[in-house]
């Protein structure tokens, strides 16, 4: 079980509970403004970018090589940024704040 | 597993030199190949801009000669694409709505229960060129009858079989959507070109001549694409029986399964750009006011990138390709492709036990320096 908190971009606060899966599955079933993952979670279509916040960095963890790729080249890009259908769902992510990129 | 087979026609070129060129009308385009390489060229359109003066150039074959409407947003760069983008991304994520998919699976199951009490099937003109047309009708919000009209165009809007552009047959597109714009105008209703006359940009409402661009590109760009991505499905299905049981036996994979089919069928080999300074990709200088294109087809092979490359891994997880395109521009439609592709293989795989391939004709597109197979001209099976 995590606890994950959303910032969309009009500064929406979204607390959500999961168990399992990705965190964008997370994030589109409780609607959560800014993140579409139009492609279902595969890492190609850059519509789950997300900030981590700097203090859940570690928590988190930093963007495989692909997914960096393609964040390099979205707009609001920074090294906090990851694509969020990359993050799994478990304890170790409890209590993170995530800003959506868009 | 041979007829099914789309291979990597790039491949060479794309490991060597990393672009190829191809003669286009006397106006050559540098067809960029590496997955990293499209996607910077895509990402960087201020300097390979899709919006110039030169309306129809940045498709290949190039249009310059057969069409003046801009296609929007297709054709328009930022700062201005994001107004136009943003009056049509709503309605384009219609298919994302519980009804819509609904409309979409009752169009699909009809479909497939028809090829299923025939012998044969062909399935360019029979199965694919049907339900696009008939999809079609649910993206625009017109009745369903409509789709006939399109399916008597048969399956080139702008080509015929000996020449690649073909203005007359361009002419019947451009021609009806000008009726049809003058019947919205006549008659509002909740259809697209209602919509989009009653929409404003920059404080003022969309002209007849934009909300034809919208329509020109919303029927040109989902046509052939969409009629390959179906064709080649069922091909694929034929030679891989048992990846139509894993579906049903795991139907929590499709949409994965769409992403990959649509990675290895790329049914979009490549999309221009036209080059507004002198500059190099791949370490080869291109000229400004040249031309460049973006290969998603070989992309998509891209082996630094993709693992099996040339295999359809099923449930492949990463997967960041590039066949609905990348930044600015990516697939207005893709939503709607995407829900095309999920319903039609959740409903092949409930109903279908089996395809047999009893005839195929391939469908070669002919780059010079490379000969891709983009599908089938036709394509003779049974379903059982």
């Amino acid at each position: 079980m995590a606890k994950i908190t959303f910032i969309t971009s009009d500064n929406e606060k979204i607390e959500v509970e999961g168990e399992s899966g990705s965190v964008m599955e997370l994030a589109v079933e409780n609607g959560v403004e800014g993140i579409d993952g139009d492609c279902g979670g595969v890492c190609s279509c850059a519509t789950c970018h997300v900030h981590v916040a700097s203090e859940d960095m570690a928590k988190v963890g930093p963007a495989g090589e692909i997914e960096q790729d393609m964040l390099e080249l979205d707009d609001n890009f920074n090294e906090r940024s990851r694509l969020c259908c990359q993050i799994e769902i478990s304890d170790d992510i409890d209590g993170i704040t995530l800003n959506v990129a868009h | 597993m041979s007829k099914s087979v789309l291979p990597d026609a790039f491949q060479e070129a794309r490991n060597g030199k990393g672009f190829g060129t191809v003669d286009d009308q006397n106006d050559p385009v540098t067809m960029v190949l590496g997955l990293k390489d499209v996607r910077k060229c895509a990402h960087n359109w201020k300097t390979f801009q899709s919006g110039g003066e030169e309306v129809g150039r940045i498709v290949v074959p190039s249009e310059v000669a057969i069409r003046d409407t801009r296609q929007i947003p297709f054709e328009v760069d930022p700062p201005e694409h994001a107004n136009y983008r943003a009056i049509v991304e709503p309605w384009f994520k219609r298919p994302l709505e519980a009804d819509y998919q609904a409309s979409l699976k009752a169009i699909i199951d009809e479909l497939i229960d028809e090829v299923l009490a025939k012998d044969s099937v062909e399935v360019v003109a029979d199965f694919s060129l049907k339900l696009q047309s008939r999809a079609l009708t649910l993206l625009l919000n017109i009745p369903y009858e409509e789709a006939q009209v399109w399916i008597n165009w048969g399956t080139h809007v702008f080509r015929s079989d000996d020449t690649a552009l073909d203005a007359d047959k361009a002419n019947i597109l451009y021609d009806y959507i000008d009726q049809q714009i003058d019947k919205a105008i006549a008659n509002p209703g909740e259809d697209l070109y209602s919509v989009l006359l009653d929409s404003e940009v920059n404080g003022r409402k969309l002209s007849k001549e934009e909300v034809k661009g919208v329509m020109i590109l919303t029927f040109a760009g989902g046509r052939d694409t969409v009629i390959n991505a179906v064709t080649n499905s069922i091909a694929y299905f034929a030679e891989s029986p048992e990846s139509l049981n894993r579906l049903q036996n795991e139907p929590e994979i499709t949409g994965k399964a769409v992403e990959e089919l649509i990675r290895y069928f790329s049914p979009l080999t490549h999309m221009g750009r036209v080059v507004t300074e002198d500059t190099q990709v791949c370490e080869h200088a291109v000229k400004a006011n040249s031309r460049i294109s973006l290969c998603w087809a070989s992309a998509n092979r891209d082996e630094r990138v993709f693992e099996n490359a040339n295999e359809v891994v099923l449930d492949r997880k990463i997967n960041p390709h590039v066949g609905f395109g990348f930044a600015t521009h990516n697939c207005l439609g893709a939503t709607h492709a995407r829900q095309i592709m999920n319903i039609l293989l959740t409903s092949l795989s409930a109903k279908v036990k089996n395809i047999d391939i009893l005839y195929h004709q391939d469908n070669i597109e002919d780059w010079q320096e490379f000969q891709r197979k983009v599908g089938f001209e036709q394509l003779t099976v049974s379903f059982r």
